[in-house]
């Protein structure tokens, strides 16, 4: 695994905004750092739920997310490093195994945010491995732009917990700023699902 | 230690009765014999969902994710999980998520693992340092009270809220074996 990292092709901006235009009513949460730029860059919307801190809280987030909206599909967008810090709760998706939630990490084996220093996932440990391990339904792992359409289809069919392992170049792209008003990106996301602000 | 037990199940039954009036449809938790009994009444429950958690911050994050999708959810831990929770409570802080968060003591009264005590001692000041408001209750007499205002200044304040539940409500833990 280490080496298909290293020899990974998928330009993740690419891979990014072709799946959430194959997903338009997803519900999107992304993980600190390039996630949320390349979810941004795809084209901001109400429905995207972007961080900026709680490294290793996205996946969790869009746990509550997925069992308190089961007819939505949700998409977790993140990197390695930040699935890493939060490996406990892949675990804990096993168990509740939300048909409608789908993790898709965006993996270049590197800390892209801090230097491009090497992530344990360039180093032999595998996360498609892990979520297996904690009985995912759906553990793909993706190697070429072409399995996008897939991919899309199964975070479409809401039919099972999956965890999309998405081998990405470790580019260092321009970054695309999402909003970090979180108050605001909270109040437009439930807006957007018809809840008021309290 | 029997009416300790005995009483116990009553106040985690009337906290049980304030989750479940006030809409609650999510309980993550790691779990501790404070909370056992209100456990036990959640996973009953087919209204409500019980999220076993590895670590305490998974819950922080999963009752935020739950609220963005219109739920309301609480967290249960004992303290030594506060001190896993710091970073991620920076969630609730940012977004302002409206948070209640149950906290059994352990560490503070009559205690005999001493590797429970830092963490109680840090527990209060490392919420508040997170900017957590924290009650507390003392006695049997005062759970249902405390719970329920700091289930309405969560829910209908907005406040992010921590009820600790004093270990002398949960009594002495029988170490077999201990002189």
């Amino acid at each position: 695994m280490s080496q298909a990292v290293a020899n990974a092709g998928i330009e993740r901006r690419a891979f990014v905004s072709e799946l959430l235009e194959k997903c338009p009513q997803a519900l999107v949460v992304t993980g600190l750092g390039s996630s949320s730029y390349d979810v941004f860059a795809a084209g901001d919307r109400p429905e995207n739920f972007y961080l900026w801190g709680a490294m290793g809280g996205a996946a969790a987030v869009g746990l509550g997310l997925a069992l308190a909206q089961p007819e939505r599909s949700v998409v977790v967008v993140t990197g390695d490093g930040e699935q890493l810090m939060g490996l406990g709760v892949l675990a804990t998706i096993g168990v509740q195994q939300p048909a409608n939630l789908s993790i898709v990490v965006l993996d270049n084996g590197h800390f892209g945010e801090t230097g491009m220093q090497r992530s344990h996932t360039s180093q032999g440990v595998s996360l498609a491995a892990i979520a297996r391990g904690c009985s995912f339904k759906h553990v793909i792992e993706i190697q070429e732009q072409g399995a996008v359409g897939p991919l899309a289809d199964t975070v479409n069919a809401r039919a099972g917990c999956t965890l999309a392992q998405v081998l990405v170049r470790a580019d260092e792209l321009p970054r695309a700023l999402p909003p970090r008003d979180g108050v605001h990106i909270k109040n437009r996301f439930r807006a957007a699902l018809g809840f008021a602000p309290f | 230690m029997d009416d300790v037990i005995e009483s116990s199940a009553t106040w985690q039954e009337e906290i049980f009765s304030i989750l479940k009036e006030g809409g609650v449809r999510q309980v993550a938790y790691v779990p501790d014999a404070g909370h056992s009994h209100l456990i036990k009444r959640v996973v009953a429950d087919p209204d409500m969902r019980d999220v076993v958690l590895t670590t305490e911050e998974e819950g922080i994050a999963t009752v935020s994710g739950a609220w963005l999708g219109g739920q309301r959810a609480v967290l249960l831990m004992q303290s030594s999980g506060v001190g896993n929770c710091i970073n991620m409570l920076s969630l609730i802080q940012n977004c302002r998520f409206p948070f209640l968060c149950l906290i059994t003591m352990r560490g503070e009264w009559a205690e005999f693992n001493p590797w429970q005590v830092p963490m109680a001692k840090a527990t209060q000041p490392s919420l508040e340092a997170m900017g957590v408001r924290v009650l507390r209750a003392n006695r049997p007499q005062e759970v249902a009270e405390t719970v329920s205002a700091g289930f309405d200044a969560a829910f209908q304040g907005g406040e992010s809220v921590a009820v600790l539940l004093a270990q002398s409500l949960i009594g002495r833990k029988k170490w077999v074996g201990a002189k």
